[in-house]
């Protein structure tokens, strides 16, 4: 066991998917000797050079199509996005190619790449640096999202997305890049695109994903000092999303908060909110209330701490559906 | 003061653009070498050589045989895909299919280029490609199953090393750049892996795109065994080919860094040379390299189409004279390689490449929902196995609904 940050763990992880096949490879922007913005792949070009960890030229568009025709040829490419707001220039390779390559073929082809975009705000930066698009990608049939939010899932979940033979979106947190956690490389791995419940309770269920879990568990600590015993679940997968999961635990605790960065406007949580009336509804003691960004572009970063999600919110939302 | 230089009407801002554009245009058209063996009288000429990149490159060790049986081939993939152009428009016209192509016009540059690919090439066509399809072994009729609706693909790639059809322009460049990478890579690992390349197919309209830009710089950082085929018919649905570009299009793979030649597209026996050059050139390390088939979409866009809104009757009448088929069956006839026998056996083969072909559509069977649902995801997904099961009860409850009718 080992403690590492999840950016040393996704490094870590890619590590092995690396050592394990080599038609494993991953190319973006800066990944090569600076190891990317975020070192995330530092040391990775040193170790298993560039034709395997591949400085591309600077084009969206052009890394996720050239891994697209590599993944026709039997590669396995991760693309690093160096930011969120920068993977719109390859929105059209992702949404109208590569998730669709299966159908189009009657299922003959497979497009098994994988797509890595530190995402989200709280890093005080500027504009395109701190969005949350992940509903974007989850409305496209044919792709999968994941969102790790501790160093254990960063690990097995970045080698998961690899060897999927599907496509896989992995959105890192990157203010939770630093987070610092234990590290099993020898537990087994688990079902990805399943979530966690991370602490148990029994008056409400909190669902967050990626760097909002820190957030959703110290509302539910702050929470019990009121006397209430709110569970929290790790989504982990965006797509799918583990349904299950949530409604045994709103079927148990009556109340459900959905909380995500991204703004709430068509969002993830509207569509957890859905699924859970049609499941659950007569389980529910209020209705489910989501948390999250405004309907605004992601605004400067002086006035950030407005726009995210935190503890008060939930705590806010928690008082709502109390009230009902 | 609102400036007199502001044309008064609108037709004005047309004529000063369309001036512009064909002075700059003539200027720049002379500034390229066309590449040409077969005139439209049918005579055969002997050089083929160009200067690219101030290097002067001699083709004809390219040409493939000039014998009776290798240009009678050429003449009769050129003859029976234009039929099957033919007939695809008359049963889009009879309803059959939702939409067609044509190809008409293109015969050239297609058949020319697709057989000189070898087996282990991997071309990327965009939407018209009919032509290259044929001489990767697809079956006309399945290229039909994508316009009859009944799916998005039609054949295996893998197995006739033909991409799907693309219809959004230009994405598939880059993924014909990403395959050569490939071809590379496995190269570098398995020296004895026969040397191959890929074969990116686009359009004048596409060449705008910034996914061809993007693939042009990805193939020349990487040196990627990628051969980007041009046809520029001139048109992309009513706009010419002016507004899409300043400099001839072979001209622009200058600005990468790898040779860009022109080839009359209309001209089979040099469109091969050429390609096959290109082919060898990319395969042995040397990189990518841009054709452009100078050439003309004699027939309309697409079925959906009304060329007669924008395009000048006499344009028509300038092409016609260098069809790809005249000029061919010329050149058979009067050099005696070729008689009325050969041509009235391919037209009864022709024709009955069209009958079978109309059964073919007309018994197309339609998938049923169960396979859409099959084919979205290659890893069992809830949402997907949910929404099936929903379907089937679904459906089911009309089946019991008939029963107690
Ligand atoms: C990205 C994209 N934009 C627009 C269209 C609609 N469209 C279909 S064909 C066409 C013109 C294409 O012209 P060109 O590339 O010259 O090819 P051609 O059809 O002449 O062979 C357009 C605009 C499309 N298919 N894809």
């Amino acid at each position: 066991m080992a403690t590492m940050t999840i950016a040393k763990a996704i490094n870590e992880g890619l590590r092995a998917s690396l050592t394990q096949d080599p038609r494993t490879l991953l190319m973006g922007e800066d990944i090569g000797e600076l190891g990317g913005v975020y070192r995330v792949t530092d040391g990775l070009k040193r170790d298993f050079g560039a034709m395997r960890v591949v400085d591309s030229p600077l084009a969206e568009s052009g890394i996720i199509g050239t891994a697209i025709g590599l993944a026709l040829r039997g590669y396995r490419p991760v693309c690093e996005i160096q930011f969120d707001g920068f993977v719109f220039p390859g929105f059209n390779q992702i949404t109208t190619q590569l998730a669709k390559l299966r159908t189009r073929s009657d299922g003959m082809l497979s497009a098994p790449v994988v797509i890595r975009i530190p995402y989200g705000g709280g890093i005080g930066s500027v504009e395109h640096h701190s969005e949350s698009p992940e509903a974007l990608f989850a409305h496209t049939a044919g792709l999968r999202i994941i969102t790790p939010s501790n160093p254990q899932d960063a690990y097995w979940m970045i080698q998961q997305a690899v060897s999927c033979e599907d496509p896989v979106i992995v959105f890192e947190p990157k203010r939770r890049y630093w987070l610092k956690g234990e590290v099993d490389t020898s537990a087994p791995a688990g079902d990805p695109f399943s979530a966690h419940v991370l602490r148990a309770g029994t008056d409400a269920t909190i669902v967050a994903y990626g760097p909002l879990v820190p957030v959703a568990l110290a509302a539910a600590a702050a929470a019990e000092e009121d006397g209430r015993s709110v569970e929290v679940i790790d989504l982990r997968s965006i797509s799918p999303i583990d349904f299950d999961t949530v409604t045994e635990s709103v079927t148990r605790t009556g109340r459900l908060i959905v909380a995500h960065e991204a703004p709430t406007f068509g969002g993830i949580g509207g569509e957890i909110a859905a699924r859970i009336s049609e499941r659950a509804f007569l389980s529910l003691e209020a209705p489910v209330i989501r948390v999250g960004g405004f309907h605004m572009p992601y605004p400067v970063a002086r006035v950030e701490e407005h726009y995210l999600p935190d503890i008060d919110r939930i705590l806010e939302a928690l008082d709502r559906a109390f009230a009902y | 003061m609102s400036g007199s230089r502001v044309p008064a009407a609108e037709f004005e801002v047309e004529e000063v653009l369309r001036a512009a554009h064909s002075a700059i245009g003539e200027q720049r058209e002379a500034s390229v070498d066309m590449l040409q063996v077969l005139a439209p009288d049918g005579t055969m000429a002997g050089g083929l050589t160009a200067e690219i990149d101030g290097e002067m490159i001699d083709f004809s060790p390219y040409l493939a045989a000039t014998d009776a049986a290798h240009l009678c081939s050429l003449y009769r993939d050129m003859f029976l895909i234009r039929r099957f152009d033919q007939e695809s428009t008359a049963l889009q016209r009879q309803g059959q299919l939702a939409l067609w192509v044509p190809l008409t016009g293109q015969e050239a540059a297609q058949i020319g280029s697709g057989r000189a690919l070898q087996p282990q090439d991997y071309a990327f066509p965009t939407y018209r490609e009919h032509g290259v399809a044929l001489t990767r072994g697809v079956e006309p009729a399945e290229i039909l199953r994508l316009f009859r609706g009944v799916t998005n693909g039609g054949w295996d790639p893998r197995e006739r090393n033909f991409h799907l059809y693309t219809l959004v322009l230009a994405a598939q460049s880059l993924h014909a750049v990403g395959y050569a990478m490939g071809i590379q890579r496995d190269q570098l690992a398995d020296p004895s892996l026969p040397e191959a390349a890929s074969v990116a197919y686009f359009g004048d309209g596409a060449s705008s795109e910034g996914d061809i830009h993007e693939s042009m710089v990805f193939a020349a950082s990487f040196n990627a065994p990628v051969v980007f085929f041009c046809q520029n018919n001139q048109w992309a649905i009513s706009v010419p080919a002016a507004v899409q570009t300043r400099v001839p299009l072979a001209r622009r793979a200058e600005g990468y860094g790898f040779p860009g030649v022109r080839v009359d597209g209309n001209d089979v026996v040099a469109v091969e040379a050429v390609t096959r050059w290109a082919l060898d050139h990319a395969r042995s390390g040397k990189g990518p390299v841009l054709i452009e088939a100078y050439t003309y979409r004699m027939s309309a866009h697409t079925t959906a189409d009304d060329p007669t809104k924008y395009r000048l009757s006499g344009d028509e009448q300038e092409w016609q004279p260098r069809d790809p088929l005249v000029r061919l069956e010329a050149h058979l006839r009067t050099q005696g390689l070729a008689d009325d026998a050969f041509f009235d056996e391919l037209t009864a083969e022709a024709r009955s490449m069209a009958t079978a072909l109309r059964d073919a559509v007309l018994s197309m069977t339609v998938p049923d929902m169960e396979s859409r649902f099959a084919s979205v995801y290659a890893e069992p997904h809830p949402l997907v196995q949910e929404e099936l099961r929903f379907f089937q009860q679904y459906e089911a409850g009309f089946v019991d609904e008939g029963k107690h009718d």
